[in-house]
């Protein structure tokens, strides 16, 4: 397997990819998302098994993994940026 | 590999052929490890509660308490209290004997005191020992196993790694003609819709949603709100942001064939395939459910660690990732962050789980087994009086 191929991406229609390794600011890394390969850069360290985005995510945009909604953007998201608590939310309980 | 068993005169087989030293109450909890010290090939489970309840949660104690001896891992079982529980020796011994299974009653009280409870308890359990340990295995298949299926101390890797490759060995049991029991109302929330469109009927999906949402009403009763401890501080600390993000990787567990049920809390199925078990997400009742439900085998998946087990069913640890799995390793028997690293897809991961299951279905022990590991709790839903 590739030495960049840092990020685990589950479904085509995710916009989160989940980094199987710790990875430094500025770091060049991929992930398979179906039968492409996306590179992208690390806007920020994202440690082991947290999350990055995978593209440009406007405030209230879904959060996507696994194909699956799991919450929502707080502000606006840039591609290769740690994605956690601090800037999205969860929908539970809000309609 | 032809799986063989233990089949038990309510027509279940089980895969250990355990004595079991039950206590009716927590008073009886020294006593019974008194037995156990005097005939260590017995095995008991530990009892938190017994008294000081609600009739509600009284009757939930003694229906799971009958069932976990009625679970055919336990070949015989001795019932030892006190004589003034609520569930007396002697009720427990007539609820228990409907499965048809060896099983004796002594209370601590008639007994005439601790030293003479310990003697005849010895005497007691070494009988019981006599009778069932020439019983055969005989050749089964795997239609006969339910597998227990839990998560805990999870990560977000347990929603990418170990939690998919269990839903593929989950099929494959299902395939078999097996069972599966995810239980965990609480990690549902928040992924209730996406398993009931996978369940069997209209009507099946309906009771999970049912299930789910009573689940929600009942901490509303509180005042609470589930997000705040839901992802807990280990899990954020590890990744995981929202209370749906944990819940969708928690439910993949029961794979993908339709949910044919959902039960009551340690029921036993009525049906076989994959089914929804009411219980709580944390680990100690939701297993114990399972088990009184009859699950003769435990995966449980962990990202961060845990060394749970329990005396009369065999748990499989299956860590999510590979550091945890190098830190914990004598706590875990199969590593999923091989999927995580590329050098296995989560189908050759979860064919790998399936494998594993059936060899310790028949006889090979797990990390837990070996350590003693043994936690056993009883779910209570309302008060401690």
């Amino acid at each position: 397997m590739a030495e960049n191929a840092a990020i685990i991406v589950i479904r085509e229609t995710d916009n989160v990819g989940t980094a199987t390794r710790d990875v430094v600011t500025g770091e060049s890394v991929s992930a398979q998302v179906g039968n492409q390969t996306l590179s992208l850069a690390a806007a920020s360290d994202i440690k082991f098994l947290h999350k990055i985005a995978l593209k440009d995510i406007a405030a209230g945009e879904r959060i996507v993994k696994y194909g699956a909604v799991i919450g929502e953007a707080t502000q606006p998201i840039h591609v290769g940026e740690h994605v956690h608590v601090h800037n999205i939310r969860s929908l539970w309980g809000k309609t | 590999m032809q799986l063989t068993g233990y089949r038990r005169p309510d027509g279940r087989v089980g895969f250990r052929n355990h004595v079991l030293v039950l206590p009716t109450v927590a008073c009886a909890n020294g006593v019974v490890n008194a037995i156990c010290r005097r005939v260590p090939e017995a095995v008991m489970l530990p009892i938190d509660s017994g008294c000081g309840m609600l009739k509600e949660d009284q009757d939930v104690f003694a229906h799971t308490l009958t069932n976990l001896a009625g679970n055919p891992n336990v070949a015989a079982t001795l019932v030892v209290g006190l004589g003034c529980e609520a569930f007396k020796p002697a009720q427990a011994e007539a609820a228990i004997s409907r499965f048809g299974k060896p099983v004796r009653a002594i209370g601590m009280h008639d007994a005439g005191g601790y030293a003479a409870t310990v003697e005849k308890g010895a005497s007691l359990a070494r009988e019981l020992l006599n009778e069932v340990s020439g019983m055969d295995r005989e050749p089964v298949s795997a239609a006969e196993l339910v597998l227990g299926l839990n998560c805990g101390a999870s990560d977000p890797a347990s929603g990418l790694t170990a939690n998919q490759a269990l839903g593929k060995a989950v099929d494959l049991l299902v395939d078999a003609g097996g069972s599966a029991i995810i239980g965990e109302t609480t990690e549902c929330v928040g992924a209730e819709d996406e398993m009931a469109a996978n369940a069997a009927s209209p009507e099946v999906g309906r009771r999970i949603l049912d299930t789910v949402h009573r689940f929600e009403d009942h901490v509303k009763m509180y005042g609470a709100d589930l997000s705040t401890g839901e992802p807990n501080q280990g899990n954020m600390e590890a990744g995981l942001s929202t209370l749906e993000e944990k819940s969708l990787g928690c439910i993949r567990k029961i794979g993908s064939r339709p949910i044919v049920d959902v039960i009551d809390y340690a029921d036993i199925p009525a049906k076989k395939g994959p089914m929804l078990m009411d219980s709580p997400s944390y680990d100690a009742p939701s297993v114990t459910g399972m088990v009184a439900g009859g699950a003769q085998v435990v995966v449980f998946t962990t990202g961060l660690g845990t060394p749970f087990g329990m005396s009369i069913v065999p748990v499989i640890k299956v860590m999510s990732n590979t550091p945890a799995f190098k830190r914990m390793e004598d706590t875990a028997d199969l590593n999923a962050g091989t999927i995580l690293e590329g050098e296995e897809t989560i189908e050759q991961t979860g064919s790998r789980l399936y494998d594993l299951v059936l060899e310790v279905a028949a006889g090979r022990t797990t990390k837990a087994e070996g350590l003693g590991e043994n936690q056993c709790q009883i779910w209570r839903t309302t008060l401690t009086l």
